[in-house]
């Protein structure tokens, strides 16, 4: 049998294959946090927040409306989004001139609140969300058996990641968002409404958070603390691809994803710490991250 | 702050017994409780603020008062921080001169409270902890530790699978103090029974995902996967368990596992399952009558170590009005010569080292088609009388236990 490593071939590509399924979370997750930091210069901390609400969501239309899984996979981050525009609209927006700290602040305070909410209704355990229907079961690919779900979770992932990263580097719209954040009086002097534009940038960031949030729900417990467990995580690797870099979120979410996955298996103990080391390594050798522009 | 003062005491003093000549030994006239627990993450389901409430209930059952004493319950939340609670104790122990000291969850923490405690030459109670070290190599004259510990999760659970025809076994483990001590006291019992243990993996504590874990379970060929870990984690190796189709290959065995966990992921999920429990609502129409008085403040069932919490503190405070004093030693005294007879434990009594010993029974979880609806999820399989299933006097490291 062939080995890497010690360990037999078969079971070292499903480890890859693993950990490519949970850095689509991190390379969705992420993502949202670059376009948010990239186009409004706010670290969001409620990310992990309003990732967490939108599986409650999922979880809430299926139990108290009836509405499946894909119904809540469009309207979650809808209206996680328009949650986020409500915060950008009434709290936020008085923050721009200010320090990034007050932004983050911000933005932890409104973590804890919903946190906090979520945990006196439903207690820590978390909530059950089964798999939908269309994608149970698992396929055999030779080397291991992947349950259908991961499989999609990756494909959604991916297709949502290079859309947005199409929209805002290669199309019009992307165009004017990134003139908007690097000189906004003179977009603002070519008749665009520029405000505006940074309301909705919000909105769409956190809408992904919400996205990653329905996705995660049959994978795991629906759980007011599911969030807090993952942002740290997810701000790591947006510091290692470069602060405000698209491209850098989703290489290095999917990155880190496999290498994370790779520690589980050499060194499981460590797993949870090896995306820290790399970020200090990172940080030293090119501490505008790995994708980041010095400025 | 989390930190909350509440006087239980709804009594107005005065209204009877004017004139009690009793001589009292009552510290500063109150009798005050602390307790410290995880109130807002992973082990607050199975404790916080449902902990806090069983606690009251205690207290109100007891008249609020004591021979005229009010009793007083001070809580905080720990953050499953060792240092914090230690802090928030010793406060506690100086200014707030409180007479009992009461650990919630994390076998962590409620090591360091214990020190605390004997220093302070107070009772303490390890209720929702797990770790067997409480009244082991780390145990104290001060210390009981009620509910249950590892060696009895690990007697019960790992014995019972292994007689089941599980022999080989692999571990799937948290990664700190309450995990190691699950998985060292369940590996022993494993291979004393002639079962072989094939490995172990040692995931971080509050892992998202557990699949890479399992697959490498798989591989080892095991025919049990037992699961050293609790709460969130436990639920999510479950729910990825299930996912992957690992149940195919080998059988589950949770080592800890508490009704909220059941509650979370559902009979489907879980169904056929063996652990052991120390209490379950309901087992007789004492633990039924007394589940529904909670159920009807918290809205939920009560966990072994909320009904554990009614059932100390009531003992406790037993003891309290049979001597008529809160001085520490008075009161293990006591406590160390007396029975526990209430909802939770029958004949229960706590020994030189501490150890509260009671039955624990294992359990299995019930099919969908069995279950009458939420919370009727248990059917009960064996009684594991105390004597044998907790760790024997002749085995014990304590250094109190006379050999």
């Amino acid at each position: 049998m062939i080995t890497i490593f010690g360990i037999p071939l078969q079971a070292f590509l499903g480890q890859l294959l693993l950990g490519l399924v949970n850095g689509s979370f991190y390379a969705i997750l992420s993502l949202g946090l670059a376009v948010i930091f990239g186009l409004l210069n706010v670290i969001n901390f409620a990310h992990g927040a309003l990732y967490m609400l939108g599986a409650f969501l999922a979880w809430m239309g299926l139990h108290y409306l009836g509405l499946n899984y894909w119904v809540m996979l469009l309207v979650a981050p809808i209206l996680v989004g328009l949650f986020g525009i409500l915060i950008e609209k009434c709290l936020l927006k008085h923050l721009y001139k200010l320090d990034h700290l007050y932004g983050l602040l911000l933005t932890f305070g409104i973590t804890l609140l919903i946190e906090g909410l979520f945990r006196s209704f439903y207690g820590a355990s978390g909530q059950p969300y089964s798999t939908p229907e269309a994608l149970r079961g698992a396929t055999n690919l030779g080397f291991m058996m992947l349950p259908n779900y991961r499989a999609w979770v990756v494909v959604a992932s991916l297709t949502v990641c290079l859309i947005t990263w199409f929209v805002i580097e290669r199309t019009k719209l992307g165009a004017l968002l990134r003139a908007g954040t690097e000189n906004p009086r003179l977009v603002e002097a070519f008749g665009i409404n520029v405000p505006l534009m940074i309301t909705l940038t919000y909105g769409f960031g956190v809408a992904l958070a919400g996205f990653a949030g329905v996705l995660a729900a049959p994978i795991i417990q629906v759980s007011p603390l599911m969030g807090s467990n993952l942002i740290i995580v997810v701000f790591a690797v947006v510091v290692i691809g470069g602060m405000g870099s698209i491209l850098g979120a989703i290489v290095t979410g999917l990155g880190l994803g496999v290498i994370e996955g790779l520690t589980k298996v050499f060194w499981p103990e460590a797993s949870s710490t090896v995306v820290f080391i790399i970020m200090a390594i990172v940080l030293l050798l090119r501490p505008a991250g790995l994708f980041g522009k010095e400025k | 702050m989390k930190l909350r003062t509440l006087s239980a005491s709804l009594m107005i003093a005065g209204l009877g017994l004017v004139g009690h000549t009793a001589q009292a030994t009552v510290s500063d006239n109150v009798i005050r409780i602390g307790f410290v627990t995880d109130m807002a993450s992973v082990y607050s389901d199975i404790d916080g603020a449902g902990g806090v409430e069983a606690v009251r209930m205690a207290i109100a059952d007891a008249g609020g008062q004591i021979n005229g004493k009010k009793i007083e319950l001070l809580f905080a939340d720990h953050q499953n921080k060792a240092d914090v609670a230690a802090a928030r104790a010793r406060e506690w122990f100086d200014q707030q001169k409180i007479d009992l000291l009461i650990g919630g969850t994390n076998s962590g923490v409620n090591l360091a409270l214990a020190g605390i405690a004997a220093e302070k030459k107070k009772p303490f109670f390890a209720i929702g902890a797990a770790a067997s070290d409480l009244t082991g190599a780390q145990c104290t004259p001060y210390t009981v530790h009620w509910a249950y510990d590892t060696v009895a999760l690990a007697r019960g659970t790992g014995s019972a699978v292994v007689k089941a025809g599980g022999k080989t076994w692999y571990f799937l483990t948290a990664d700190y103090a309450f995990g190691h001590a699950l998985e060292r006291d369940t590996a022993k019992v494993v291979r004393e029974a002639g079962g072989e243990v094939k490995g172990q993996v040692r995931a971080p504590l509050n892992s998202s995902d557990f699949s890479s874990f399992l697959l490498q379970a798989q591989s080892s060929k095991a025919q049990i996967l037992g699961l050293a870990n609790a709460g969130g984690d436990t639920i999510n190796s479950i729910k990825a368990a299930n996912e992957f189709g690992i149940g195919k290959t080998m059988k589950l065995a949770g080592l800890l596992i508490f009704i909220n966990d059941i509650h979370s992921l559902g009979l489907q999920a879980t169904q056929g399952m063996q652990f052991t429990d120390g209490w379950y609502w309901d087992q007789n129409d004492e633990t039924r009558a007394w589940s529904k008085k909670f159920e009807a403040r918290v809205k939920r069932k009560p966990s072994m170590i909320q009904a554990g919490n009614y059932s100390a503190v009531s003992f406790y405070l037993n003891a309290v009005k049979a001597t008529n004093s809160d001085e520490g030693d008075t009161i293990m005294k006591w406590m160390k010569s007396n029975k526990v007879n209430d909802m939770f434990a029958k004949n229960g009594y706590v020994r030189e080292d501490g150890r509260m010993v009671h039955d624990m029974f294992l359990m299995e979880v019930k099919k969908p088609s069995e279950s009458k609806g939420p919370w009727d999820y248990y059917k009960q399989i064996a009684v594991l009388p105390g004597e044998e299933v907790f760790t024997k006097l002749s085995e014990s490291t304590c250094k109190l236990v006379k050999k």
